[in-house]
């Protein structure tokens, strides 16, 4: 291998078996998956709910066992060696897995002794903690009365208590007030920081695009994409102009004009709106603005946006993202 | 297993057992709610046996000699058998599956939980026991004492099931209504509440293929102080068979839950 991954896979696979009116199916949540996570960066998994990302980290979190394939983690087996992963990383599932009847410090306490720690030891990596992710007003309280911040915090505290190389973060500031998000990033880039490689899921652009090194797009259980976030959206290589119009007759119509102007497929109509593809869109834009003016189509307004990473996720799956995430 | 390994187990079985007993601590209600129903027995039926007295397998004015041991029984079923609601909880959000991805041994992860559940038990054993001397009991120390590891068997047995269930199900519809189908026949063909040897053949027959019988059986024959008796060690042999089978079962699912 040319390069050293502290996470690399081989044709990852997942399938779990339901059971539909006694019929026994197969689900295939993750078809098959092969990537290499650098030392010290941030990989973001982005995808929509059921995407596999969740089921790919659970494996390498050790409480999922791959249907088939190979996975290193740390150089450890993920199959062979769980015991000296389970040494190696940290993870933070997305309900957390605070214990609510305890105190946080009891939590933490805990936490540091199930990793072999002696009390004394557990007692002194706790209150490093506490002090680190600023809990001393109310870590000695019962962590049922934390608020959701709170609760985060004790929940990152609990996941990183071994000091792990590899830290796993499932949708790690999913339903979080603005002002917990931001300090959630800023520790996670503090980790980056001290060189410890961070492996999280996301459904949120803009934390995929601000926040990693390294971005695979998920979909149906397959990565359709990976690399830098800038990288990714550079290969676009175009601008997204969306036209509004009274109606989708109306923007159905114009669609079919633009289409035969620029000699383009990369179009599509939603309702009354028209989205668009086209390299050097600002120049594109006047004679948009012209062709739509001599057939007498009247748009209600037209914007131009720089492509996003939800433009990446349309173009290798041809949906976006953000719809994705209402429903 | 190595003895660093089973030293690691135990160790571990400990600090799981710590963190259940300070749960139990800061709410204690329940485990006083579950004291209310044996001493509502102990109050509000067992009056009625008395004028039952005489009948077979109910001794005249020894009825008390009789309930109590098989209340006991019935305290350990169901007292044991309703333990799974807690981790239903626990998998739900996310506690068991933090402890999953340590190193921690599976095992002590169960047992621990199933330590605190015995402990509870036997406490409420005493309770009731001494509550019921003014009723009329008379004990035999010894018997009593082994009729405590009887109970502490039974519990295991019912705290694994519920485990168990609660792994596979882990929804706490299924589990109450699984647990209910469950324990009521179980109860019933027990002859907790009143002596089998009133029963007609067919359900004296039936009740052979109730493990727990033999557990009252045993847990009367103790009462008495008679030790050595044929019913106590077939009571015994029975009741850890199942709760070996039981706990296998419960630890098996637990590690199913990663497959």
């Amino acid at each position: 291998m040319a390069e050293q991954f502290i996470i690399e896979t081989k044709d990852l696979k997942k399938n779990f078996v339901s059971k539909v009116k006694g019929k026994k199916k197969i689900v295939e949540a993750v078809k098959g998956i092969n990537l290499g996570v650098r030392k010290g960066e941030i990989y973001g998994f982005l995808g929509p709910n059921g995407a596999g990302k969740s089921t790919t980290q659970k494996m390498f979190a050790t409480i999922l066992l791959p249907t088939s394939g190979e996975a290193r983690i740390n150089g450890y087996d993920l199959v062979k060696q769980q015991q000296q992963i389970r040494q190696s990383i940290g993870y933070v599932s997305q309900s957390g897995g605070t214990d609510s009847m305890s105190t946080g410090i009891e939590n933490l306490v805990l936490q540091a002794q199930l990793y072999g720690l002696d009390v004394m030891t557990a007692k002194k990596r706790a209150a490093e903690f506490i002090e680190r992710f600023q809990m001393d007003s109310f870590a000695d309280r019962v962590a049922l009365s934390f608020s959701g911040g709170q609760k985060r915090r004790l929940d990152l505290a609990l996941g990183m208590i071994n000091h792990p190389q590899i830290l796993l973060l499932d949708e790690p500031t999913a339903g979080l007030d603005p002002q917990s998000r931001a300090y959630l990033w800023e520790e996670i880039r503090k980790l980056k920081k001290n060189g410890i490689t961070i492996l999280l899921t996301t459904h949120y652009l803009d934390e995929a695009d601000k926040l990693c090194n390294t971005v695979s797009i998920i979909d149906n259980g397959v990565i359709v994409a990976s690399g830098a976030p800038d990288k990714l959206k550079s290969d676009i290589g175009a601008d997204a102009i969306l036209l509004e119009f009274a109606d989708s007759q109306v923007a159905q119509g114009s669609k079919e004009m633009l289409e035969k102007e620029f000699q383009t497929n990369r179009i599509q109509v939603k309702g009354n709106t028209v989205l668009l593809y086209i390299s050097g869109g600002d120049r594109a834009l006047p004679s948009i603005l012209r062709l739509l003016d001599t057939n007498s189509l009247e748009a209600r307004s037209i914007s131009m946006s720089k492509p996003s990473l939800d433009d990446v996720f349309f173009k290798y799956t041809g949906r976006k993202l953000r719809e994705d995430d209402i429903g | 297993m190595t003895t660093g390994k089973s030293m690691k187990m135990l160790h571990e079985t400990r600090l799981m057992f710590v963190r259940s007993i300070q749960h139990t601590l800061r709410n204690p209600i329940w485990v006083v709610l579950s004291l209310v129903q044996p001493l509502l027995y102990l109050v509000l039926f067992m009056p009625l046996l008395k004028g039952l007295g005489g009948v077979p397998g109910l001794p005249q004015g020894k009825t008390v000699q009789v309930f109590i041991p098989g209340l006991l029984v019935m305290l350990a079923l169901f007292g044991s058998a309703f333990v799974g609601f807690g981790l239903v909880d626990e998998i739900r959000t996310g506690v068991i599956e933090r402890f999953l991805v340590t190193p921690c041994n599976r095992l002590a992860i169960l047992s621990g939980r199933i330590l605190k559940d015995v402990l509870v038990l036997l406490i409420q054993c005493v309770l009731i026991t001494v509550c019921a001397i003014p009723f009329g009991l008379s004990i035999s120390i010894v018997g009593f004492l082994v009729s405590l590891l009887l109970y502490t068997l039974i519990a295991i047995s019912m705290a694994s099931m519920s485990y168990a269930l609660a792994i596979t199900f882990r929804s706490e519809d299924t589990l109450a209504s699984t647990l209910n189908t469950i324990a009521l026949p179980v109860s019933l063909l027990s002859g907790i509440m009143l002596p089998l040897a009133l029963a007609p053949l067919w359900l004296r027959d039936l009740a052979k293929a109730n493990p727990f019988s033999y557990a009252v059986n045993a847990s009367r024959a103790l009462f008495s102080g008679d030790i050595f008796n044929a019913d106590v060690i077939k009571g015994f042999i029975i009741i850890a068979i199942l709760a070996v089978i039981l706990f296998s079962w419960s630890v098996r699912a637990l590690k199913r839950m990663i497959a």
